[in-house]
């Protein structure tokens, strides 16, 4: 162990005062942590959240002694276990990160190094350090992933990255960062590249092991599910200021601030069901695999989708839901069954489709950023559809395009903007204009609002349910949030290794009884309760035990 | 920001080209206007030529090497023409010939780049089998090889360089579509069921621009240099057209003579000087429009 520290609880461990920090852009410094105080005692976990841009992982950082390149630290202090950080020099702070302050990062895959073993990345810090000999380093990575609650611990280090799943390599990741047994771990949003079904193993591996080794830690997130299973106290971000600081326990109950209620009601949006018998898609027998045929991504699918209605497709990564997407839009023919759209059989490639049945399905993507031309302006995104499937030209379509823009919420001014020139939100209103714009019947929403923070999602799922009243267009929408499904679906598909588990109305597989994939995706869904993680933890060991 | 009971009303029209031209212009630091001001002189001389200068491309004054006078400003060659005029006339036919040689390989090449990026199989198999072809053999050698072959004329000049041009043209434009077909941007076009046509010039090329126009700059210097090599070989431009590559062949003899006869070594380099501002104004020119196009839309 490097330092020789007393860990006893209480003690305080990392103090900032007054912390301002600037960041460049357009050549001139604008602040991005406005002055913030922060004190955080040895064992204790204090969860940092608030929306992208709010200044959590600038100040997470700042807890290292670090400012990105780009970025300054303009005023404040930042002691940690009496060292001044901020004036220490390079060599005194780099002999702290790794040793006694740690690092995990949002994406493990892409922090480790695809060429080494995972062992020797575990143990390389502790090596570098000079603090123990290799062969004990080892011995101590191995009970770590014991500890972990890694499969095969004696041999797992033995992988490569790529050979072990996203869920295991974060695990991998934790355990390096407690490799020098560190007095502080700063999590920046270390489960949300995850699945719900495998954040939850992460989450109580996390914190079991920070636990036990009496570790202080940062967590940053902007999930307060999570943060609420993992942190004694929490701050909530805005802008670079501090809004609202308070015991989990007490946050979660009684939020005082406005804005932090806003947060909380995100959660609480909900549409109500309506059935409908009248079917516009109807997916029989469908199968459908990538390159060679001995691969079945989707096996046997059959789905229907009642008109003017919102069926939500859910699953983990790998279950085949937007391998549907593509088998409705055509970019993936399917290999066996077929698709009837408004009782006619669908044209199984895209090329065999007429511009008609093309401009009635419409598909809206994850991430606007990659589905909106960044060389394009607003007015030709939207303008596009418009003239080449309705003719509209000059000033008529201009015309249109506005009424668009209106109907999306935005205002004309935004008709000579490039993508570049929104925010997420904004972009992510453009991309359904765009579909809109086609005046289709079926729009396919792909992850749409995975890619936003959680108020502008809430804006969205609720301009989509205002654009189905008025134009009564149906959605299909794939998500792995259950949040968004509640929010939004009436209908509900549960997918799992590319068959369909369970479909139908919300309220039915929204409530017992469960298959049994349908419940474990349910329940591991993070609940508001910092009791949840605990309860479920308890509860699936005792199901074992029975078993 | 919903009212609608304001229209009929004016939408803001669309920017016009010469408007942005104007924007844009407003930008550009010192380097990129001594590069502009440079090609633009370059481009007045080629197109005013027979005005400008004060005597005939092939027109024999008299003596030859004789210096520089009120008459003759850079005095006259080996066969007593005048130094000045063929310059300005050779302005008219080297950038001519590189400039329509780069354009067509950039057409070609770029195009077939993209299309093989978006269609992959045996289109691409194909296309960049049959370039790989051609890069294995040296520019100049197949270029000298292919002119004796077909004859020795400007036209055979010009498609021989831009199609071999077009090999590396191709190349590039097809990596860097690779990055580009990907998107979602595209796939969204393909789902709105867009042709070839647009997909490649609307939604692809824009977006792989910037170092399709750094290659520009570097191709038509290159193309430039190449058509000089050549007619310094004396396969390229034919006397007595007046070609910057020829007249610093003709008079590279100069360079040797000894310092007593001191007039005459600069000769030849003058057309060398005018190939080696032109270039250094165009990578000038293509640097701040790279730096536009790539970097972040900052300072507009």
């Amino acid at each position: 162990m490097a330092s020789d520290n007393k860990r006893v609880k209480g003690d305080v461990l990392l103090e900032m005062k007054g912390l301002k920090i600037d960041g460049k852009s357009d050549d001139q410094w604008n602040p991005i942590i406005k002055g913030i105080d922060l004190t955080l005692r040895r064992g204790e976990v204090l969860g940092l959240i608030g929306e992208s841009g709010a200044g959590k992982s600038t100040l997470g950082l700042a807890g290292m002694g670090f400012a990105r390149p780009g970025c300054r630290i303009s005023a404040g202090s930042i002691v940690f276990d009496g060292i001044d950080l901020i004036a220490a020099s390079d060599e005194q702070r780099r002999a702290l990160w790794g040793s006694r302050i740690a690092y995990v990062a949002q994406s493990a895959a892409a922090s480790f190094n695809p060429a080494h073993h995972i062992i020797d990345q575990t143990i390389e810090t502790a090596l570098s350090h000079n603090i123990m000999p290799r062969d004990k380093a080892e011995a101590d990575a191995r009970d770590l992933y014991k500890r972990l609650q890694l499969p095969n611990p004696d041999t797992i280090g033995l992988r490569f990255p790529h050979q072990v799943s996203g869920g295991q390599l974060q695990r991998a990741m934790t355990a390096m960062a407690m490799s020098c047994r560190p007095d502080l771990i700063i999590f920046d949003e270390p489960t949300t590249a995850l699945d719900v079904t495998t954040q939850v193993e992460v989450l109580a591996a996390m914190r079991d092991i920070v636990e036990q080794f009496n570790t202080a830690a940062i967590y940053i997130t902007h999930d307060l599910a999570v943060v609420a299973q993992m942190a004694h106290r929490i701050m909530v971000l805005r802008y670079g200021n501090l809004v609202e600081e308070a015991p989990t326990r007490q946050m979660l109950k009684q939020p005082t601030q406005d804005y932090t209620k806003s947060l909380w009601a995100v959660r609480k949006l909900e549409k109500r069901e309506s059935p409908s018998d009248d079917i516009v898609l109807s997916i029989k027998n469908v199968d459908a695999s990538y390159g060679n045929a001995t691969t079945k991504v989707l096996d046997d699918v059959t789905v229907k989708i009642p008109r003017g209605r919102t069926v939500a497709v859910v699953g983990e990564s790998g279950s085949g839901k937007s391998t549907l997407a593509r088998a409705i839009t055509g970019l993936l023919p399917p290999s066996r069954g077929e698709i009837l759209f408004n009782g006619k059989p669908l044209p199984a490639t895209l090329g065999a489709r007429d511009k008609d049945i093309l401009r009635r399905i419409q598909m809206i993507y994850q991430s606007a950023d990659t589905a909106l031309n960044p060389r394009h302006q607003v007015r030709d995104i939207i303008g596009r559809p418009l003239e080449f499937y309705l003719g509209f030209k000059g000033a008529e379509r201009d015309r249109k395009v506005v009424e668009l823009l209106e109907s999306i919420e935005l205002n004309e001014s935004y008709i000579d903007r490039y993508p570049s020139e929104m925010s997420g939100g904004q972009k992510q209103r453009v991309s359904i204009a765009r579909a809109l714009a086609a005046g289709p019947e079926v729009i396919i929403c792909d992850e749409v609002t995975s890619a936003l923070d959680q108020i502008v999602q809430e804006e969205i799922l609720r301009l989509l349910m205002k654009l189905q009243k008025d134009t009564n267009v149906t959605y299909l929408f794939i998500t792995h949030d259950i949040a968004t499904v509640r929010a939004i679906a009436d209908e509900i598909v549960v997918m799992h290794k590319g068959k369909v588990v369970q479909q139908g109305l919300k309220s039915k597989v929204l409530n017992p009884p469960y298959p049994a994939y349908t419940e474990l995706l349910l329940s591991s869904v993070p609940q508001m309760d910092p009791d949840w993680l605990t309860g479920l933890l308890t509860k699936r060991s005792k199901a074992k035990a029975i078993a | 920001m919903t009212d609608t009971s304001l229209s009929p009303r004016m939408i803001k029209a669309r920017r016009t080209f010469m408007e942005n031209v104007v924007r844009t212009l407003k930008t550009a630091p010192l380097s990129a206007w001594f590069g502009m001001v440079v090609i633009l002189i370059y481009a007045l001389a080629a197109l005013f030529a027979p005005w400008i200068a004060p005597h005939g491309e092939a027109e024999i004054l008299g003596r030859a090497n004789l210096p520089s006078s009120a008459d003759t400003i850079l005095g006259t060659d080996q066969l007593g023409r005048d130094i000045f005029s063929r310059l300005i006339f050779g302005a008219r036919n080297t950038i001519g010939i590189a400039l329509i040689t780069t354009l067509i390989s950039f057409f070609l090449g770029g195009s077939l780049g993209v299309l093989a990026a978006l269609k992959r199989g045996w289109l691409d198999q194909g296309i960049s089998r049959v370039v790989d072809a051609f890069l294995a053999i040296p520019v100049l050698i197949f270029a000298l090889m292919m002119l004796a072959v077909v004859g020795k004329s400007i036209i055979n000049l010009i498609i021989i360089l831009a199609l071999l041009d077009a090999t590396r043209v191709f190349r590039l434009a097809r990596a860097v579509a690779l990055n580009a077909v990907v998107m979602d941007y595209v796939e969204s076009a393909k789902l709105r069921g867009e042709g070839m046509g647009w997909i490649v010039f609307k939604e692809i090329v824009p977006n792989i621009l910037p170092p399709l126009i750094t290659e520009f700059g570097l191709r038509f210097c290159f193309v430039f240099l190449t058509i000089a090599a050549l007619s310094f070989l004396g396969v390229g431009v034919q006397p007595p057209t007046a070609d910057w590559g020829s007249m610093v062949a003709e008079n590279k003899t100069l360079i040797n003579f000894p310092v007593h006869t001191f007039p005459y070594i600069p000769v030849p380099f003058y057309p060398a000087g005018a190939i080696a501002l032109l270039t250094v104004a165009v990578n000038f020119v293509v640097d701040w429009f790279l730096h536009r196009t790539s970097g972040l839309r900052d300072g507009k």
